[in-house]
This record gives C-alpha cells, sequence and structure tokens, in this order.
C-alpha cells in the first residue's frame, strides 16, 4: 500500500475561481459533475415531455412552439423531423450527461477517493481537465440545436447511412448531426482521462489497511466501471473519428456502394459496411449500459447495508459479480444486432452469453434480499430509494429474457418492448441509484440534512409514476407497436393503441411535476437543512469518519488507517450497532 | 412500510395484465408464429414466476423486517445459498435460450426449398417496392440510373434486357397461401426493416446487402408492414401491407399485373 501523498501537487486554493470554477479539489469537481447531469437531466425531461406531447396530439398547433422552432414547428404544429430531433437529443443527454456522468464522475469524483482513505483523486489536474472537457462536450451538443436543419434526427445510435450520407438523408443530418459526432469525440475523450483517474487512483492511493477485498462495493463498481469507460470509450472515439470522416473527407468506411438518396445517386462512397458501425457502436454501447447501472448498484449495496443495519450478504459473491458483469459486458454487444442482418449463426453465440450476464445480475438481487432478511431496516428517503432500485432493476431485468433470446427478439426488436426495457434498467433504475445516493451524501457534501417529508412525497409519486409510464410500454411492444415513430395515425392497428399513450403522456407530466419537489428540497436543504453532524446514519465508511463537508484534504492531514470490512453492522458483542472501518481492532469482528 | 403494499400492487397489476392479455399479439398466420408463442408463453410464466416471486420477496422483507428495535442478525452470506441460486438461474435461462433456437434455426438457418417464390424488396426513405419475376422465372437486368418513381420504375428496369419486360412491380406484397416464399431484402438509402405482426418476424434491410428472409403464409387475408428501423422523418408513415391470397388468386393478379 504506497502512502498517498497527492497534495504535495496542490495546496488548498485560494479566490473564488481557483476554488470553485477551475478547481483541482475531487470534491469540487464532483458536485460541478453533479449539477452538469441535474442541469441535464431536466433538459433531457424537457425534451421527453415534448416528445410525449407530440406522439398523442401530432396535429394541435401550440403558439410557443412556433416562437421556438420557426420552421420546423411552423404555425405551431410540430413536425416529424422535429419530434425525431428531440427524441436523438432526450436520448443521447440523458446516456451521456446524465446516466454515465453523475454516478461515476459526480458521485465518484467526491466519495471515491474518500472512501478509499486517498486525499484527493491520483491526477488531479487531469480530474479538471475531464471535467471541463465534457462541459465543452455538452455545450457541442446544444448548439446542435440551434444550426441550420437543427438537431440531427438519427437517435442516439446514428445508424448510418443515416447518420453519414450528410442533410440529404434529412433535416438536422447536415451540421447537426456533425456537431452531434464532435460533440461524442469530446466527451470520448473527458471520459478516457476521468477513467484512468479512477483506475490509478483506486490502485495506488488506498490507505493503509484498505485491501482491495475491505473496499465498499461503491468503490469496486466505480473501479469495474472506470475500466469499462476506458475500454468502451476508446472504440466509440475512434468510430466517431470514422463517421465524421465519412462526411467530412469523403471516406466510406460505413457507406456502401449503390445508394441513391432522395433522388440522387450517390457515386462517390462504396466499398463501406453499415454494420461496422453497429459493431464499434454496440462494443461501446452494451458496456455503456453497465456504466450506467453498476454505481447504481453499488450505492444501493451500500444503502441496503446501512439502513437494514446488516453486513452485504456475500460481499465476495456481489465483489465477483461485479468483475464478471464487467468482463461479460464486452461480450453481448452482438445481442443489440440480432435483426442487423450479421451472420445468424453468431446470434446463438451471443445469446448465451447474454443469458449468462443474467447471472450475476441474478446474484446481485438475492444478495441484496439476503442483506435485508433478518434486519432491522430503517425506512429513510435514501433507503426508499435503494429499495426502489432493486424492484426496478428486477422489474426491468426480467424483460431482457425475452429480448436476449434471438428467436423472440424477432417481434420485439425495435418495439415499445425495448423502450420499456431500457427505460426501466438503465434509466429509472440508474436514476433512482442517483436519488438514492443524492438522499445519502448529501449530508456529507453539503453538512446539512434533506428534508424527509418531501423526499418521502417525492419518492411515493416518482416511484408509482415511472412505474406508469415504463410499464405500458412492454404492452405496446406485444401489440406490436414500432420504437421512434413521430405519430401513429398511418399505420392501423397502432390507431387502437393510442389510448395507452394518452396514458403513459399523463403519467409523465405528472412524474415530471413531482421532480420539482426534488430540486426545491435540494436547494431548500443546502440552506436551510437540519445541520447533519459528521455521522447521520451511523454508517461505517471513511466518508462519515471526517466532517461535513470534509476539510480540503479530507482527512486534516492525518491518514487513515483501516481496521475492519466495510459493513460492519451490529456485530455481536461489539457496544454499538456498527464498526467503523477506521476503529481499533480490538472491537471483535474480523471474520 | 408503505413501500410493501404498493410493490406487491404494482406486481399484482402488472401480471394481471399480462394473465388478462389485454394488449396482445395477433394471431399467428403460420406454423412459425405458432411455434413463437409457445416459446413466448414459456419465457412468460418462467419470467412471470421469477419477476412475482422477487417482488413478493422485497414486500415481505421490508414489512417482516422493519425496525423494530433489537438488533439485526449478523450474517456475511451462505455459500451453499449462492451456489444454490446461482446455478438455477444459470440453468433456468440458458435452457430458454437453448428452446428457442428451434424457432430462429427455422427462420435462418433451414435450407429454403427450390420452389420457393423469390421477390424482390427494394425499401427506401420511405415507400415499399416489391418485384416478382414474371412467367420466364427471371429478375431483369435493372440501373439505378433508370430509377424513376414517378414513371413507375422504382427499380430502374433496364427495357432493354428482355428478361425485365415482364417483371411486375407492386407497392404492396401479395403471396400465395401455403407456399414458401423468399423476400430478396434491398434497400436504397438507409437502413429500413420489413415487420410482418402476424409472422412473428423481422429483418434489417441494409443498403449493399441482399438480406434473404424465408417464411410461408397459411391465412388468407391483409397485414399490415410498419417500417421497424428509425429511416428519417417519415419514418413513422413507411407503410404498406402484405395480402395473403390462394393460390389462385395470386396467379390471377400476376396475370391482371403482367397486362399493366
Amino acid at each position: 500500500m504506497s502512502s498517498p501523498a497527492t497534495h504535495a501537487a496542490h495546496a488548498a486554493p485560494q479566490g473564488f475561481i481557483r476554488k470553485y470554477i477551475f478547481s483541482l479539489d475531487h470534491k469540487v469537481i464532483g458536485i460541478q459533475y453533479y449539477f452538469l447531469g441535474l442541469f441535464s437531466v431536466f433538459v433531457g425531461m424537457a425534451l421527453s415531455l415534448l416528445m410525449r406531447f407530440h406522439m398523442v396530439n401530432p396535429a394541435v398547433s401550440v403558439s410557443w412552439f412556433a416562437r421556438l422552432w420557426p420552421t420546423a414547428a411552423q404555425g405551431g404544429v410540430m413536425t416529424p423531423e422535429l419530434y425525431l430531433s428531440l427524441m436523438t437529443m432526450h436520448g443521447t443527454i440523458m446516456v451521456f450527461f446524465v446516466l454515465t456522468t453523475v454516478p461515476q464522475s459526480g458521485f465518484g469524483n467526491y466519495f471515491l477517493p474518500i472512501q478509499i482513505g486517498a486525499e484527493d483523486m491520483a491526477f488531479p489536474v487531469l480530474n479538471m481537465m475531464s471535467f471541463w472537457t465534457t462541459f465543452l462536450a455538452l455545450v457541442i451538443m446544444l448548439a446542435a440545436f440551434f444550426v441550420q436543419g437543427g438537431a440531427p434526427l438519427s437517435g442516439w445510435t446514428a445508424y448510418p447511412p443515416l447518420s453519414g450520407a450528410g442533410a440529404i438523408t434529412g433535416p438536422g443530418e447536415g451540421m447537426g448531426q456533425t456537431l452531434w459526432i464532435l460533440s461524442i469525440a469530446v466527451f470520448c475523450l473527458a471520459s478516457l482521462m476521468g477513467a484512468i483517474n479512477f483506475i490509478a487512483t483506486t490502485v495506488d492511493l488506498r490507505c493503509k489497511g484498505m485491501t482491495l477485498m475491505r473496499m465498499p462495493l461503491t468503490c469496486w463498481t466505480w473501479l469495474v466501471t472506470a475500466i469499462l469507460g476506458l475500454l468502451g470509450f476508446a472504440v466509440l472515439l475512434a468510430a466517431g473519428a470514422l463517421l465524421l470522416m465519412d462526411r467530412l473527407a469523403g471516406t466510406s468506411f460505413f457507406l456502401p456502394a449503390g445508394m441513391m438518396i432522395n433522388d440522387q445517386i450517390i457515386a462517390n462512397h462504396k466499398g463501406g459496411s453499415p454494420l461496422l458501425w453497429q459493431h464499434l457502436f454496440w462494443f461501446f454501447g452494451h458496456p455503456e449500459v453497465y456504466i450506467a447501472i453498476l454505481p447504481g448498484m453499488g450505492v444501493t449495496s451500500q444503502l441496503l447495508a446501512t439502513f437494514s443495519r446488516k453486513p452485504i450478504f456475500g460481499y465476495k459473491a456481489m465483489v465477483y459479480a461485479i468483475l464478471s458483469i464487467g468482463f461479460l459486458g464486452f461480450l453481448v454487444w452482438g445481442h443489440h444486432m440480432f435483426m442487423s442482418g450479421m451472420n445468424p449463426y453468431s446470434a446463438m453465440a451471443f445469446a448465451t452469453l447474454t443469458m449468462c450476464i443474467g447471472v450475476p445480475s441474478a446474484i446481485k438481487t438475492f444478495n441484496w434480499i439476503g442483506t435485508l432478511w433478518n434486519g432491522r431496516i430503517h425506512f429513510d428517503t435514501a433507503m426508499l430509494f435503494a429499495l426502489g432500485f432493486v424492484s426496478l432493476f428486477v422489474t426491468g431485468g426480467v424483460s431482457g429474457i425475452f429480448l436476449g433470446q434471438p428467436a423472440l427478439d424477432l417481434y420485439f426488436h425495435d418495439t415499445y418492448f425495448v423502450v420499456g426495457h431500457f427505460h426501466m434498467i438503465m434509466g429509472v433504475a440508474a436514476i433512482f441509484g442517483m436519488f438514492a445516493g443524492t438522499f445519502y451524501w448529501f449530508p456529507k457534501m453539503f453538512g446539512r440534512m434533506m428534508n424527509e417529508t418531501l423526499g418521502k412525497i417525492h419518492f411515493y409519486c416518482t416511484f408509482i409514476g415511472v412505474y406508469a409510464i415504463f410499464t405500458p410500454m412492454h404492452f405496446l411492444g406485444v401489440a406490436g407497436n414500432p420504437r421512434r415513430y413521430a405519430e401513429f395515425t398511418q399505420v392501423e392497428y397502432l390507431g387502437k393503441l393510442i389510448p395507452i399513450h394518452q396514458f403513459m403522456t399523463w403519467a409523465a407530466y405528472f412524474t415530471a411535476a413531482v421532480q420539482l419537489i426534488f430540486l426545491f428540497n435540494l436547494f431548500w436543504s443546502m440552506r436551510r437543512g437540519k445541520p447533519a453532524g459528521q455521522n447521520p446514519w451511523n454508517a461505517t465508511t471513511l466518508e462519515w469518519t471526517v466532517p461535513s463537508p470534509p476539510p480540503f484534504d479530507n482527512f486534516a492531514g492525518v491518514h487513515p488507517v483501516v481496521n475492519h470490512g466495510p459493513y460492519e453492522y451490529s456485530v455481536p458483542g461489539a457496544e454499538r450497532d456498527f464498526i467503523m472501518q477506521t476503529d481499533p481492532v480490538e472491537v471483535p469482528s474480523e471474520e | 412500510m408503505l413501500l410493501a403494499p404498493i410493490v406487491w400492487v404494482l406486481a399484482a397489476v402488472i401480471v394481471y395484465f399480462f394473465a388478462a392479455r389485454t394488449w396482445w399479439f395477433p394471431p399467428p398466420i403460420n406454423q412459425h408464429g405458432i411455434a413463437y408463442d409457445a416459446q413466448f408463453m414459456r419465457t412468460l410464466v418462467v419470467v412471470g414466476i421469477i419477476f412475482f416471486l422477487a417482488q413478493f420477496a422485497l414486500g415481505y422483507v421490508i414489512v417482516r423486517f422493519r425496525n423494530r428495535g433489537g438488533r439485526a442478525g449478523y450474517s456475511h452470506g451462505n455459500n451453499k445459498l449462492e451456489t444454490l441460486w446461482t446455478s438455477a438461474t444459470a440453468i433456468l435461462f440458458l435452457s430458454l435460450v437453448v428452446m428457442g433456437t428451434k424457432i430462429w434455426a427455422g427462420v435462418h438457418f433451414d435450407e429454403v426449398p427450390p420452389d420457393a417464390i423469390p421477390i424482390e424488396v427494394m425499401a427506401k426513405q420511405f415507400a415499399w417496392n416489391f418485384r416478382y419475376p414474371g412467367p420466364d422465372g427471371k429478375f431483369g437486368r435493372t440501373d439505378l440510373k433508370l430509377v424513376n418513381d414517378a414513371a413507375g420504375n422504382p427499380f430502374g428496369l433496364d427495357d432493354k434486357d428482355p428478361a425485365a419486360k415482364d417483371d411486375i412491380v407492386s407497392a404492396s406484397l401479395k403471396v400465395p397461401a401455403g407456399r414458401h416464399i423468399k423476400l430478396i431484402l434491398h434497400s436504397r438509402d438507409v437502413i429500413h426493416n420489413f415487420f410482418v405482426r402476424e409472422l412473428r418476424m423481422k429483418q434489417d434491410i441494409v443498403p449493399g446487402m441482399e438480406i434473404p428472409l424465408h417464411f410461408e403464409a397459411d391465412q388468407i387475408g391483409t397485414y399490415e408492414v410498419p417500417c421497424s428501423e428509425l429511416c428519417g422523418l417519415g419514418h413513422f408513415q413507411m407503410r404498406t401491407t402484405m395480402q395473403v391470397m390462394s393460390e389462385a388468386d395470386f396467379e390471377q393478379w400476376k396475370i391482371q399485373q403482367a397486362q399493366k
């Protein structure tokens, strides 16, 4: 174990700009990422409300639409291309700037160093650069709304030729799509910097006694997520560069010969493969799903132990499950491509591996129930969100057993069944992980407690709300409703399904509205919340051994020494019902 | 605490709607569709049980182990249980995939019989076109330069080729019931997807690739074909129909088309 010495690199900063803007402090950077994500999630949610409005009111004129989009919503009626660009931006912003950013770069940045007893991340300057690079990526992404033709319409997956042949394939496919690719490339760079930092920090900066097998499960998930990011974003960056060259430099990586788009023969491309993009994209895209959900699993594990006052059931099994999810996550990308025209024999291999990855996910669920078993469960809002995560994770996970079978995917591919599946699991389950993390760590980050009454109202409304939005999507899928349809007026059988869409739209309005309670709670509690004290949850990990908020170098110059595993709750014979990781050895605890 | 009944009610509502089949598949129109539905039902039962048990257990522990004072039990887990449920899930999940293999093989691995009727599909933003070889049984030469949608030549058939003269072009798909059909899927521009709910089948159509799709349809009727891969602003209106006719009607239709 090396002794942490990062703060030789930088002393406590003076002045507003070095302290809060171009800060090198992992805690400030973590909060910056959190607020970048918070801004993005509200943008993404607003886009989804506009989408839901359009799907059930395709012909209704709204005067401020016309003011907002003079060409794409002329006369106040949203065009299908506007719908598709809202959809593309919703998916992109949510996946990259929320799901990738908050659980890993936000909470991870803030709490990984503290939980392993380090004074900062391994490379503080790199850390600052990765945040500001992410910020730049967000600015470029949002700029796509304001260029000629508007934002791209090819979805967050950006399949060429739709995304590769230029403005000829549709509005938004000119400058908008170019900016989209640029933004993603910049985001990849930022994420690579972050990933290297997380890995180096976890490997090198653990304090004395913090063996790998004493790390909180959150740290394990951040480590494995960083490895996934390092390998995944590198591939996406390469793919993005190639796609950009197809568009701007006349190469043909993804564009085949013999195309005729919009009555024009495309003579200057030949030899490319649209499937190549899909392979590269999903080689990143599947691990990305785990990038989004793994930290949520970590937070959930941490909270279930803390609030049921029990050690994690099967800590080692949990670690192995995280590792095998990380490993298998790179071998299953083909299950997004069962219908793509790739060799159908390879589908068998991808399907088998996909079912294998269901096993560690099931282990986690069993172990969560096992952790709660025989516990003394405290229902603070943070814990409610962790329990909600378990429920949503099960619901979102089991639908994968349908989609992972190529045979059943013959019908479900690209229907709302898929939309329901991934929103449940990588959308709302991951977001519940973030809410859980927010309520749990807010006292540490801001020194005050969040309001529990508001928290509980927000939790119950959101929990019921997300089920009301996303469960019906599975039935739409069974009825054969294709996804990415701007309206349901042209296919006869879809007309009968419009009432379900209306129900989902109302559920979405409701769920979005109750998020304002959260927003209010967050900002109100920052100034008016009850003072938190050092360890309001009687938790065991290192962040609860330091003041709230922690001092600049986290441990005020003291090097912590860890003597215990991360979840020593209710140890028989111990004085209190928890033993902190840094408590002296005399307390009988070790296995 | 309140969470437990909510979880139970939500789980019960979901199970109810799957059991009541309020929103469901249309009836299948071939053997593949029947096998598909059987595999779906097998999976649904397995998944339904897992889903309900997991949600029920979650609610149960919430009620049973809520804090009522005293200390929680101290345990770091149980390796035997761990091994048991790991192997149980692995076996369950993998057997489902194995059971579905035959259905997948029927679509993709089985040899297409030589008497299958070949039909070329040409998808483009945002329309469908279908081509039949005509009485000579041969598809004629095509050339992108001759493509003219307005003049009714979406394939770019070359008049100079005698084999092209009798090719039949249609904006909707007509197939005879009970015969093997071999679609040859082409896209002119971006990726599209051929999907017929009643066939329980879909396939991406990729420019630069020629993807075959083999099926039979037994039930006479007209079925919708909605494009099922995002293809641009008109994606939602890229729709046609597949009409399954008696063999006699199909021959009649071909004769009518040839006279046009």
